[in-house]
């Protein structure tokens, strides 16, 4: 298979996939299981045998129309986007198996659309990662909003249709009002939306105006939920908890983000941006939002809300890395959304599993529960240091980036942030680890031992995951090195 | 001379007079049957627009006569363009007509407030 | 004489012979299958001459063989071949779809009479396009809005008739205002014929006459158009007319009037009165605006599934209007790609509603609930087309959303208060589609006394051919676009 019909397979096999489960549906769960598992596994080695290509300096693209002249809906795989759809890709297999697990063990209904939405969205992402132009980009970013609409609204009772619509209301309205206008002026500005390193505005727009149209395009992705476009997430935490570990950690989120970093790196250019002072406002809104949602995760008392607002938190580590504007910090944004991925997705299984064995959400009843389930605490306990950053975790390795070219840019704003926010961090996950593995367990509660075997596996498999990418990170920095040395 | 100049236009007059007497009732009339009536009568006032622009001074109607030469004759068209008009106008007020026959059938009147009320 | 020359003609020759002719066919589905064909054949001429007209040429057809001014002329140019298109295939795929809709809600023995007065509404509709004659286009607007009265008054809703004793009343006001309209332009230059007319106005002294010809033309054609204040008739014919009438009328009905209104203010006014263009602009642009926001915000509050579509359409005519408001090539082409785009979307949504309406009675949105998981089909399809009303890219709709925030931008320095409008509103399209889909998706069913399946394979596959079409031309719209582009450079007179 060439790179070029690579680029269309791994789009269009989620969605094939997600007609065949439509009709697999119908005879029976295990066949419809079964295809979601061999599409994400056929979607892994379509997207991952892309990946020698990358590492060898090739660029693939091809270009499926022209709509008008100049506006055209195009792929192009480079390194951000190629990571970006590997960690998808990757993660929705392992989440397939969690989501077997967690789906039949709370006889949830309407299965067969949640796995049918699951593959859209996963298409979407896909088109996410591989655009070659800020309308493909556009054009997949919606797609994901509405594929993942029915996934947030699953349980279909009156509360969760209020969130789902709190959930779709920002992400659509952001991305009309703000984001497709930012890309109609870069068109009229630039004469073309695709994505070029070093950038395509550079010489083509001056002054306040280029701040203008980054916090378009910043607040217009609302996926990256930054402050205050963020309500989203912790209202889409209703929906079932695969949903949350694949999308709300790692699909639509990093969709967010990485688009951020995509525009920053092939629309603006980083060194265009860096010498334009209009643009200095993001990191400055980035590192408010990391602490403002330290602080508010602190007082959560909901698991699944608590990650959510850790989850804002470490999206907007992504955005201001990217903000920061050194090679160095570039890097380190990539990183961290690899680094995040693994970490939270771990934590949301972990919490998914906890509801499915004993229904407990709250913080308080996690007392003494790494006892009779010590294989998920124990993942969550990776997961939760991951988020901090304590070697020997994947977070440690970001965040040495990130700081790394904090420094580079003497930028004391961003090195202070992460610090204060490492120590909130801390502040939030360690109470609950030492509630789970030190104190004893309120008397009277329901007997229950691990949850079904497919979650669990699933969660140790994300928790090596965080361990190993301590080690084995060499070939991701290599392959994300590339968009650096084409800067410097 | 002013005055008997706007007066020689008298046929515009009456046009519009007429047109705005069929609107007024049209408007204010609550009865179907009269607001068609109004319908009719604000047609009629273009009828006379149509035929006022043809007539040509000293003209008659054209034809052509053997021998006769110099005729002056009044424009032909605008009156057959209002013939079709006139036609149209008709078969509006018959399918008017015929939808109040239906609403006085399944709503028992033609008054527009009743009707307003049965729904 | 070869046969591209006999086309124009036979546009509207095909549908008009053949209604007296279905009249006589009595035996049931007989007189459906006459007038599909008719129909169909109308759609094949109109794509004949669309792909003759796209190879650069505008057909001429003089009719009895009397030369233009003196005789009356047919033209197809660009912009009305794009017009024909949408025309005849709205009518077309609604025919073809309507047999078991209509078979619920026409009494079987009117029904030849129902498909009669469909072809002669669909006659007066292509008559219009075609003509190049003031007076001519008078008569066939006439031929299509009494046809459309019959249709909208054809079905079991007794509601409908209030409602189309309005539409008839405003109607008729507005084709007498045209009338009047054109009676004083041909006073002032002596020609019916839309070409000579516009060279002639330049020779006109006293230009008074023309411009209150101009005011009474745009008034009435607004009338006929359902231009926002003038809409009050559209939202309840629609709403109580038969579903498959509603299919056929909302997808080009108001489009067709407003072709008319586009070709007399910016063409036949345009070239040659100085200050019409202002005075064109500055009346379309605010009812244009306001159309769009009042109508999509009380849309948003509607609580009935079809006038909630209706009252969508009046904002979608403000668009339509505000594109052509620019008298600029960008507007125009955006507003006559929105013509085409708008009637994809919504023809769509309303045969999705027909689909919802031959097992449902009541289409308030609060009896709707559970409807998707019982017709999964239907819901998919008015998803689809509701994403491309709102302007989704990768829909038709985002093709004509671009163009018109493009044309916005370039019109000068008020065009970011206009982008600002025409994302507003879209973003009120989202609430009112979205109010769509959670009833159906997502509220409590209602209990119905018998099982409901998915509608007729007739009726659902013509739906969802009408939905992809949403989605091809959004991805590949050359077609649309090469000819909204000629009709924007003849309209404005300029090289393309």
């Amino acid at each position: 298979m060439s790179p070029e019909t690579a680029i269309l397979v791994a789009i269009s096999l989620p969605l094939a996939g997600a007609l065949a489960i439509a009709l697999s549906g119908r005879i029976h769960p295990n066949l419809r299981e079964g295809v979601t598992l061999a599409t994400a596994a056929a979607l892994i080695w379509v997207v991952w045998g892309l990946l020698p290509t990358l590492m060898a300096g090739g660029r693939p693209a091809v270009e499926v129309s022209q709509i008008m002249p100049g506006l055209t809906i195009a792929f192009r795989v480079e390194p951000l986007g190629m990571l970006f759809a590997a960690l998808a890709s990757g993660l929705w297999l392992i989440n397939s198996i969690y989501s077997i697990g967690y789906m039949r063990g709370n006889a949830e209904k309407n299965q067969t659309r949640f796995y049918v939405c699951f593959a859209l969205s996963l298409a979407a992402t896909m088109g996410v990662a591989f655009s070659g132009n800020l309308l493909t980009l556009f054009l997949f970013y919606e797609l994901l909003t509405l594929s993942t609409y029915p996934l947030v609204a699953h349980k279909g009772d009156e509360a969760t249709v209020r969130s789902a619509r709190v959930y779709l209301g920002i992400l659509l309205s952001t991305s009309i009002g703000l984001f497709l206008p930012a890309i109609i002026w870069t068109y009229m500005v630039a004469g073309t939306g695709d994505f070029v390193l070093g950038g395509i505005l550079s010489g083509k727009l001056a002054g306040p105006e280029v701040g203008l149209l980054l916090g378009l395009f910043v607040y217009g992705i609302g996926k990256a939920a930054v402050m205050p476009a963020h309500r989203w997430l912790p209202a889409a935490m209703v929906a079932p908890t695969p949903v949350s570990a694949l999308l709300h950690a790692v699909a639509v989120v990093k969709t967010g983000v990485f688009a951020i970093t995509k525009i920053i790196v092939y629309i603006f250019g980083v060194d265009f941006l860096f010498a334009t002072p209009s643009s200095g406002w993001l990191l400055y809104v980035a590192a408010f939002t990391i602490i403002v949602a330290s602080l508010v995760a602190l007082r959560q008392t909901n698991i699944k809300r608590l990650l959510a607002y850790s989850t804002i938190a470490q999206l907007s580590y992504v955005v201001m890395a990217a903000a920061i504007l050194k090679p160095l910090a570039e890097v380190g944004a990539a990183i961290h959304m690899v680094a995040h991925a693994f970490g939270k997705i771990t934590l949301f299984f972990a919490a998914g599993a906890i509801y499915v064995a004993s229904k407990k959400t709250e913080i308080y009843q996690l007392r003494g529960i790494g006892r009779r389930m010590p294989w998920t605490m124990a993942a969550f306990t990776i997961g939760a240091l991951s988020m901090i950053g304590v070697p020997p975790t994947a977070g440690f390795v970001s965040k040495w980036y990130i700081l790394a070219g904090a420094f580079e840019a003497e930028n004391l704003v961003a090195v202070f942030t992460i610090i204060a926010s490492t120590v909130l961090n801390a502040a939030y996950f360690l109470p609950i680890l030492y509630m789970a593995w030190f104190e004893r367990e309120e008397p009277g509660g329901k007997e229950h031992g691990e949850a079904p075997f497919a979650a669990v596996l699933a969660l140790c498999i994300t928790a090596l995951l965080t361990l190993g990418f301590f080690l084995f990170n060499g070939p991701v920095i290599e392959l994300e090195s590339q968009v650096v040395r084409g800067l410097t | 001379m002013k005055l008997l100049e706007l007066l020689g236009y008298y046929n515009y007059w009456v046009f519009a007079i007429v047109l705005m007497v069929g609107l007024y009732a049209v408007i204010s009339k609550a009865n179907l049957i009269k607001k068609l009536i109004g319908l009719s009568i604000f047609q009629s006032a273009v009828f006379l627009l149509y035929i006022t622009m043809d007539k040509v001074e000293g003209g008659t109607a054209p034809i052509i006569q053997a021998g006769v030469e110099d005729q002056i004759f009044s424009n032909p068209l605008p009156q057959v363009l209002i013939l079709t008009a006139i036609v149209v106008g008709v078969s509006t007020l018959a399918l008017g007509l015929a939808i109040v026959v239906r609403i006085k059938e399944s709503y028992g009147t033609i008054e527009e407030y009743e009707i307003l009320d049965a729904d | 004489m070869n046969l591209t020359d006999q086309l124009p003609a036979l546009q509207v020759v095909v549908p008009m012979l053949s209604a007296p002719l279905i009249v006589l066919l009595q035996p049931r589905g007989l007189a459906w299958a006459g007038a599909t064909a008719a129909g169909l054949v109308s759609f094949a001429i109109a794509v004949a001459l669309a792909s003759a007209v796209l190879g650069g040429e505008t057909l001429t057809y003089s009719m009895g063989g009397w030369p233009a001014p003196y005789g009356i002329a047919l033209e197809v140019d660009a912009f009305s071949a794009l017009l024909l298109l949408i025309v005849t295939g709205a009518g077309a795929a609604a025919l073809l779809a309507a047999r078991p809709s209509v078979d619920k809600q026409i009494e079987l023995g009117l029904q030849p009479l129902f498909y009669a007065a469909w072809l002669l509404g669909l006659t007066g509709l292509v008559g219009i396009v075609v003509s190049a004659d003031a007076f001519n286009i008078f008569v066939f607007m006439e031929i299509s809005s009494l046809a459309s009265y019959i249709l909208i008054a054809g079905g079991p809703d007794r509601r409908a008739l209030p409602a189309v004793f309005k539409y008839l009343i405003m109607g008729t006001i507005g084709a007498t205002f045209y009338l009047i309209g054109v009676g004083l332009i041909y006073m002032m230059t002596g020609t019916l014929n839309l070409a000579d007319m516009e060279a002639r106005i330049g020779d006109v002294v006293a230009l008074n006459p023309i411009l209150v010809a101009a005011g009474f033309i745009t008034i009435g054609l607004a009338l006929k158009a359902a231009v926002f204040p003038l809409h009050v008739w559209l939202p309840n014919a629609y709403t109580h007319s038969p579903h498959m009438v509603t299919v056929f009328l909302a997808a080009c009905a108001t489009k067709v009037a407003l072709y008319v209104l586009i070709r007399f203010d910016t063409s036949v006014f345009q070239a040659k009165l100085d200050t019409h263009e202002m005075q064109f602009a500055l009346f379309a642009m605010p009812l244009a605006i306001l159309g769009i926001l009042v109508a999509s915000a009380v849309a948003m509050f509607e609580g009935h599934l079809k006038r909630l579509l209706a009252t969508s359409s009046v904002a979608q005519i403000g668009y339509i209007l505000l594109g052509a408001s620019f008298v600029s090539h960008a507007g125009l082409t955006a507003g006559v790609m929105h013509m085409f785009n708008h009637a994809l979307a919504k023809g769509g949504l309303f045969l999705a509603v027909a689909c919802i309406g031959y097992h449902y009675r009541d289409l308030r949105l609060s009896q709707l609930g559970g409807v998707a998981a019982r017709m999964p089909w239907t819901c998919g399809a008015l998803l689809l087309c509701g994403l491309s009303l709102i302007g989704i890219p990768g829909t038709a709709g985002f093709i004509s959303k671009w163009l018109l925030i493009t044309a916005a931008l370039e019109s000068g320095p008020w065009g970011w208060t206009l982008v600002a409008v025409i994302l507003v509103s879209s973003l009120m399209a989202v609430v009112y589609i979205w109010r769509i889909v959670e009833a159906l998706y997502f509220q409590a069913p209602v209990e119905s006394d018998t099982p409901v399946s998915e509608a007729p394979l007739q009726l659902l596959l013509v739906t969802w051919g009408v939905a992809l079409l949403n989605v091809v031309f959004g991805l590949f719209p050359a077609i649309p676009l090469a000819l909204a582009n000629a009709s924007a450079s003849l309209l404005t007179g300029g090289a393309p």
